[in-house]
């Protein structure tokens, strides 16, 4: 496709608006029932073990409020590392996910346990800011440590058209996160919620990964509403093709709103029918979750004893 | 094995109360065939089910006798809006044995409990709660200030939707007034049995509701029979023709709903993505046991490699196998008979030159199945693209203009249903009106809803059922 690749050394506002308009268009009614018909699918016994497992393992937790302190980041820590204290079979998740300040702090609590730390830049959640503070913003997680970057784009320029705008500044990101050699992971955050459209997240997805994302992920969970199934097989559907024209394969993160393991495993069918196996990894698919954790945890003991041990069995971090 | 095998998901048969034999349903209860019985057998595993009792010429005799009665003495004299009591009470019967139904239905039909649970039932019990609303106000139908019921009606009812087809047939004529005498296909008659059960339990009047079970020469009964005012049938077009040579020159209203060979076109600015689930709808739904099924997909040359090439990887994932695994999206091919068809078609259209591809799923051993199917190179000329197949078997043929898409479409001896895929909103327009088919669905396929008129074009058949219009086939008007 040789448009991709022209629009990726020289991006200009016409030329994306014909590359990302060009585009197979979506039609609301029809993703929304093949991402409800993926939720019927029903998972029992090995599978939902397997699943559980799979999930548990792609969980960012995450804690991005005001009120955070380092013992609050610590504790999270701590419990990202062993969420079952008392289960050594069950696994870690697969990152911390916090505000800047909080890299120091995280990457000492995690340090030597394969736990990765990620944190949010560029002026989350709105994203309003010169780019020069957002470049700042990720430059100085990046120094702390961060091993993944959730960058935002900038919706305002998305909405008004202003596509290279877009595309410069994730590009610029991708730049900063490889600051004093290091190589921080890129995960672009669409906030589909403000997108509004499917054919809006469809073309911001195809331009987040012409531009340089690693991972491409659908919300803040600051704006309601945050990831969506429908929303999150779009953009499943966008890495496959992507990988398929390009040969670059681009992660997904749905992230806020899913608090259940029913949805987990829905997600995760979605993703299996999709992308494919092949984003049945930590790697390439990711939650971004705070309250998730736990319940895939009780639904975890539930299958390994058969009875619900209810909430005061699992740690409230 | 794969990062994600689903492990089996059964659904339990325990709620099905299954009984060794079952009778015919006439003036409210169970009795005996005077032709002995037939048995009706679970196409996914070959075992039988239950005996059935097989209805002969007398058998119908007493049950449109039986229908008779009850319409003179009193369906025909209950007031609309007592009938609509009886009717919503079915409905509400359904929805509370939907799980039993859907079992049931999944046993006897082959088809993958998915659908049984979230299609066929919610519809059937949909059609009741419809038609229930339209007893009392048949005056308000547009249909002259005092439409009367035509009296006794007879209906044969086909294999693939058994439930749901009994539900298009017995709400309408119940609400208009009339009384019924229903055949409900040889390979799959428990879930009318079991419908007889609930009007029972409804305490509709004895005789309102007449189930006679049997084979062809008992629908031929009923059909024939001097005492029926109204046929509907649907099923094959050869059996329709039979139908309408026997009812010629009677004072019989008739509404025949017949084959078809629906084209699904897809444009190159179509929702590509949502357009391949529809082609997936369109032809795999029910193992494309559907007369209304996209089993020709005409596609825009343009991007006609761009969808194959999608349509294929999403093949990949459909799940063929245990009907009653909650993750079966195709299950059993309803009879041996049927396989056999679509085996042999599917030999014709190889021989005649197209290319055959299937993904690689592992059929069962036992029962009745069949691999989803495409052909590609297809021409107007194959008999694949013209004989309906009535199987999981798609025949991909490509257009280059708009007025060759409809000139293909068009160009064929049916008429029933079809499907485009556009972006355009005046293209959908544009094409509706020159399609001649009874539904013409926009960026969507095989959506059903008890609103909306439903039927054919040419050898389709004639008569519509749903909806308002649905009305007319059972009122004097």
């Amino acid at each position: 496709m040789c448009l991709v690749t022209a629009q990726l050394a020289a991006p200009d506002d016409a030329g994306l608006r014909r590359l990302l308009h060009g585009l197979p268009p979506v039609d609301q009614v029809g993703a929304e029932a093949r991402a409800a018909k993926l939720g019927t699918r029903s998972i029992k016994t090995t599978a939902k073990a397997q699943a559980l497992d799979l999930a548990v393992r792609m969980v960012d937790l995450t804690t991005l409020e005001g009120a955070d302190t380092p013992g609050k980041v610590r504790a999270l820590c701590a419990k990202g590392i062993r969420p079952e204290p008392d289960q050594p079979t069950c696994p870690s998740v697969a990152a911390i996910c916090v505000y800047g300040d909080m890299v120091p702090t995280a990457k000492a609590a995690l340090a030597g346990t394969g736990v990765k730390v990620a944190a949010v830049a560029t002026a989350f959640p709105s994203g309003r800011a010169p780019l020069a503070v957002k470049l700042a913003d990720t430059v100085a997680a990046v120094e702390a440590g961060a091993d993944e970057i959730d960058m935002v784009i900038d919706r305002g320029a998305f909405l008004a058209g202003r596509y290279a705008a877009v595309a410069e500044e994730i590009a610029a990101v991708k730049a900063a996160c490889r600051t004093g050699g290091r190589d921080a992971h890129l995960k672009v955050i669409l906030e589909t919620g403000e997108l509004a459209t499917y054919d809006n997240v469809k073309r911001a997805s195809w331009l987040a990964m012409l531009s340089g994302a690693d991972f491409i992920k659908t919300s803040t969970g600051k704006v309601s509403p945050a990831a969506t199934l429908p929303v999150t097989l779009l953009m499943l559907e966008a890495v496959r093709d992507f990988r398929a024209q390009t040969g670059r394969q681009v992660g997904v993160k749905p992230a806020g709103g899913i608090r259940t393991a029913k949805d987990a495993i829905k997600y995760l069918v979605t993703v299996n029918e999709t992308a494919g196996p092949d984003w049945l990894d930590p790697d390439w698919f990711r939650f971004g979750a705070s309250s998730l954790l736990n319940d895939l945890l009780l639904q975890r003991r539930k299958l390994a004893t058969g009875v619900y041990s209810g909430p005061d069995y699992v740690t409230v971090d | 094995m794969s990062i994600f095998e689903y492990a089996p998901a059964p659904e339990s048969r325990s709620v099905v109360d299954l009984k060794p034999a079952y009778g015919l349903f006439i003036d409210g209860a169970f009795v005996d065939g005077s032709a002995g019985s037939f048995k009706s057998v679970n196409p996914a595993t070959e075992e039988v089910l239950a005996e059935v009792a097989m209805g002969d010429a007398s058998d119908v005799d007493r049950a449109v006798a039986a229908a008779r009665r009850a319409y003179d003495e009193v369906w025909s004299r209950l007031p609309g809006r007592e009938r609509a009591k009886y009717i919503f009470r079915i409905a509400r019967l359904i929805q509370e044995r939907a799980r039993e139904l859907a079992v049931l239905e999944s046993l006897d039909n082959g088809k993958p409990i998915r659908e049984s649970r979230d299609v066929d039932v919610p519809l059937a019990a949909a059609h009741f709660f419809y038609y229930a609303g339209w007893a009392d106000k048949l005056p308000y139908a547009n249909l002259g200030p005092d439409p009367k019921p035509l009296g006794v009606a007879g209906q044969v009812i086909p294999w693939n939707f058994p439930l749901l087809m009994l539900a298009w047939k017995v709400a309408p004529a119940l609400a208009c007034g009339n009384t019924v005498v229903l055949k409900p296909a040889e390979t799959t008659p428990l879930t009318a049995l079991l419908f007889a059960e609930i009007c029972q339990q409804a305490d509709l009047p004895p005789g309102v509701v007449n189930i006679v079970t049997g084979a062809g020469a008992t629908g031929a009964a009923v059909v024939g029979h001097p005492g029926v005012d109204k046929v509907a049938f649907t099923g094959s077009t050869e059996v329709g023709r039979l139908i309408a040579k026997q009812v010629a020159g009677t004072a019989k209203k008739v509404t025949l709903e017949l084959g078809g060979k629906a084209a699904n076109l897809v444009f190159d600015d179509a929702p590509l993505e949502q357009a391949v689930e529809g082609i997936v709808d369109g032809i795999f739904f029910n193992q494309g046991h559907v007369c209304c099924a996209g089993s020709r997909l005409l596609v825009q040359e343009s991007v006609a490699e761009e969808v194959v090439d999608r349509l294929r990887e999403r093949m990949k994932t459909l799940r063929v196998g245990d009907p009653l695994d909650k993750n079966t999206d195709i299950g059993a091919i309803n009879s041996a008979e049927q396989l056999a068809k679509i085996q042999t078609l599917s030999e014709a259209g190889e021989a005649e030159g197209a290319t055959r591809w299937s993904p690689p799923c592992e059929l069962p051993e036992r029962g009745f199945f069949f691999a989803p199917t495409i052909f590609t190179g297809v021409s107007q000329a194959h008999r694949i693209a013209r004989e309906e197949i009535f199987g999981p078997v798609l025949s991909v043929l490509t257009f280059r203009t708009p007025a060759e898409a409809v000139e293909k479409a068009n160009n064929t001896a049916y008429g029933l249903s079809a499907g485009v895929w556009t972006d355009k909103g005046s293209r959908i327009l544009w094409l509706a009106q020159r399609m001649r088919a009874g539904v013409v669905w926009a960026n969507t396929f095989n959506r059903f809803d008890p609103t909306s008129p439903f039927g054919g074009y040419k050898e389709s058949g004639y008569g519509r059922e749903g909806g308002r219009h649905g009305l007319e086939a059972y009122l004097d008007v």
